[in-house]
């Protein structure tokens, strides 16, 4: 798949795309069954599956806690594969990996890359990965026309995100704030700011997650970004409000995208 | 060897092991750390920095002390003990963190942050920013908030926040994690004090920088105070910061064996040890921001460790340590619980030296193999630190009925 012109694609009728997030194995696989379901009604535009680690460095407090319970309630990577089989084959949403490098190293770079493109993904976002360490595994992934996501940060220098527009595939995805998944609310100027450097960049599609909320938060990015990506708004969703809940928050979302 | 150690082919890697695996949003800190790091190297008043103020402020250097009566008791090699033990907060610890304190004040941050297992990084860091009037937040496995409640009493008396890791297994690894996780969004005025020769690049290779003072210093003084180089030198490996420090001192000399030993914990047939290398059972991965041997299943999710130690109770090792095994440069071997407990015993009783559960691992080493050896060669063992924090590990493990009932009596008047 052309990542990139899907993504364009689908903004004809749209200001902003909405990525979605579900752990694998949290709450249960069951539920993340009904999550994806409710993704699709919703008309949810990409979602990540994300692999659990027992290690996730970039992960928040509430994402950190929901991989240890999906690693104590035994979900395998053969779970997390057969999950996105059945969801990219019944679901329209995109699908793409997001997980930690060791997970891909022991499985291997070449039957990584074969497995993640027999289950329908169009790529994926490995998070610990940098750009100098990809160089096998990228080769793995675009023999089979997957892309490799990559992060540009407020922190990088200009000549950091030259080289990141450079190796950039499928979109850019860009941290709207400091620091790891699910810590902080609000919204600054400079992130706007950013945006506008990351867009001198890179020519592909621009991604925003790392903090978004709420259907306000997507709405501010209109004609700033194409991608809202919303992860621990939606796990908190759930786990205050059940699947009524998690349902009231993607639709608010997927109607904040006109 | 020792220079071309740190003369990279690539960037912070040691043979396939190290190199800087984290999220993006930490590539500009790890940048800028590795320029002022490089620039202060460069700078010889900062080494004399560095000397002055270990010797005025953490009893530097540390002696070696020959132990007549454990040697005697074995009868093969003669045994000495370099006595990191001695050093200020207790253990080798303060080198490193005396060292990044003068990094962290010529990088002009105001704050620092520190992961900790057994406690005594966490309290060399406390004391360091209390020095150098820094903010100091540590952050430590809830499990070794029990283990090691002493520690932590320090750390708050001394002025730092401490924070339970309940994450994980909410030991060492977790909080490391933590570490990464706050200074992800705190990096423009905190400098995150690693206390380890792992985790991603630069830090590998700055903790190593600071703690091989250990191992310039033993050469000399084996060399003035026997005549000769050590036949073997031992260490005790957690994630491996003494042992290399120690180690980095002999690598040019290749009649000197180097000997790391890892925590065999109920023994290595149990799986409830902590051995990566020892225990034939670590297999290369990547985490925690570095390549190294790692206890991990299948998938590359880590292992539940187990050690009488809350230092040596880690799943990965040194990149440093990773290669030099690797290239046959060290061997390592494990100590159990047991042997350890067993050791310690014989150290207090002949020495009369209280040493940490930790270092007590190498000299569990050092007595297994010193009985082949002849009485004319010599070995050198790390003694990284002092047992004091472990006075309820230690009872337990001893079985001291009156301790407890000593306990017993305090609870109830509180």
């Amino acid at each position: 798949m052309n990542l990139a012109a899907h993504i364009r694609q689908r903004l004809h009728d749209r200001r902003i795309l909405l990525m979605t997030h579900v752990i694998v194995g949290y709450p249960s696989l069951e539920i993340n069954w009904q999550m994806l379901d409710a993704m699709a009604q919703a008309d949810v535009d990409l979602v990540e599956l994300q692999m659990p680690f027992s290690e996730p460095i970039a992960d928040g407090p509430a994402f950190a806690r929901a991989c240890q319970q999906a690693l104590e309630n035994h979900t395998t990577l053969e779970n997390y594969f057969e999950l996105m089989d059945r969801s990219a084959a019944r679901f329209p949403m995109v699908h793409l990996m997001m997980g930690y490098y060791n997970v891909v190293l022991q499985y291997g770079h070449e039957p990584f890359s074969a497995r993640l493109a027999a289950a329908g993904a169009a790529g994926c976002i490995i998070p610990d990965l940098p750009l100098e360490e990809y160089g096998e595994l990228l080769a793995a992934l675009n023999e089979r026309e997957l892309q490799a996501v990559q992060l540009m940060t407020p922190t990088n220098t200009l000549r950091r995100l030259e080289t990141i527009g450079k190796a950039a595939q499928g979109f850019v995805y860009a941290v709207a704030r400091k620091g790891v998944t699910g810590r902080r609310s609000e919204f600054s100027p400079e992130v706007f700011e950013f945006l506008s450097t990351c867009r001198r960049y890179s020519d592909l599609p621009l991604g925003v997650g790392f903090g978004l909320q709420s259907e306000a938060h997507l709405r501010q990015l209109h004609g700033h970004a194409d991608i809202g990506i919303v992860g621990s708004a939606l796990l908190h969703a759930w786990e205050s409000g059940g699947l009524e809940g998690y349902r009231k928050l993607l639709y608010q979302l997927a109607a904040a995208r006109f | 060897m020792l220079r071309e150690l740190f003369e990279f082919t690539r960037p912070g890697y040691y043979g396939p092991f190290g190199g800087a695996f984290v999220p993006e949003i930490l590539h500009t800190t790890l940048q800028e750390l590795q320029q002022a790091f490089t620039c202060a190297q460069q700078d010889p008043a900062f080494w004399e920095e560095y000397l002055q103020i270990m010797r005025s402020y953490s009893c530097r250097p540390t002696p070696i002390t020959f132990l007549e009566n454990l040697s005697r008791e074995v009868g093969g090699a003669r045994i000495y003990l370099k006595r990191e033990d001695l050093n200020h907060t207790g253990a080798h610890k303060a080198n490193n963190v005396m060292g990044q304190g003068l990094l962290v004040r010529r990088m002009g941050k105001r704050r620092v942050i520190a992961e900790t297992g057994a406690g005594q990084h966490g309290v060399a860091t406390a004391t360091m920013a209390a020095r150098l009037g820094l903010a100091c937040r540590i952050y430590m496995g809830a499990v070794d908030v029990d283990r090691q409640r002493p520690n932590v009493f320090w750390m708050q008396q001394l002025g730092a926040e401490v924070i339970p890791v309940e994450a994980g297994q909410a030991t060492l690894k977790d909080a490391l994690n933590e570490c990464l996780r706050d200074w992800a969004e705190s990096m423009a005025d905190t400098h995150y004090v690693i206390g380890t020769v792992c985790g991603p690049h630069p830090f590998p290779q700055i903790v190593a920088y600071f703690q091989q003072i250990i191992g310039q210093e033993s050469r000399e003084q084996m060399l003035a105070q026997t005549g000769q180089l050590p036949r073997s030198v031992y260490a005790c490996v957690g994630g491996g910061s003494n042992a290399t420090g120690m180690f980095m001192g002999f690598l040019d000399d290749p009649q000197v064996e180097l000997v790391g030993v890892e925590a065999g914990g109920l023994g290595l047939a149990s799986g409830e040890h902590a051995a990566r290398i020892a225990g034939g059972g670590g297999t290369v991965g990547v985490a925690q921001g570095y390549k190294t041997f790692f206890l991990q299943d299948e998938a590359g999710q880590m292992r539940h460790t187990h050690s009488v130690s809350a230092g040596l109770d880690y799943i990965g090792v040194s990149p440093i340590l990773a290669h030099l095994h690797q290239i046959g440069r060290v061997r390592f071997q494990a100590a159990t619980d047991a042997e350890v407990v067993e050791a310690l015993r014989r150290l207090m009783r002949r020495e009369g030296i209280i040493g940490a559960l930790e270092s007590v691992h190498a000299l569990v080493g050092a007595l297994r193999d010193a009985g082949s050896m002849s009485p004319e060669d010599t070995i050198l063992v790390n003694l990284s630190g002092r047992g004091d924090k472990d006075i309820f590990t230690i009872a337990e493990a001893l079985g001291d009925a009156e301790w407890v009932e000593f306990l017993r009596r305090k609870v109830a008047d509180a």
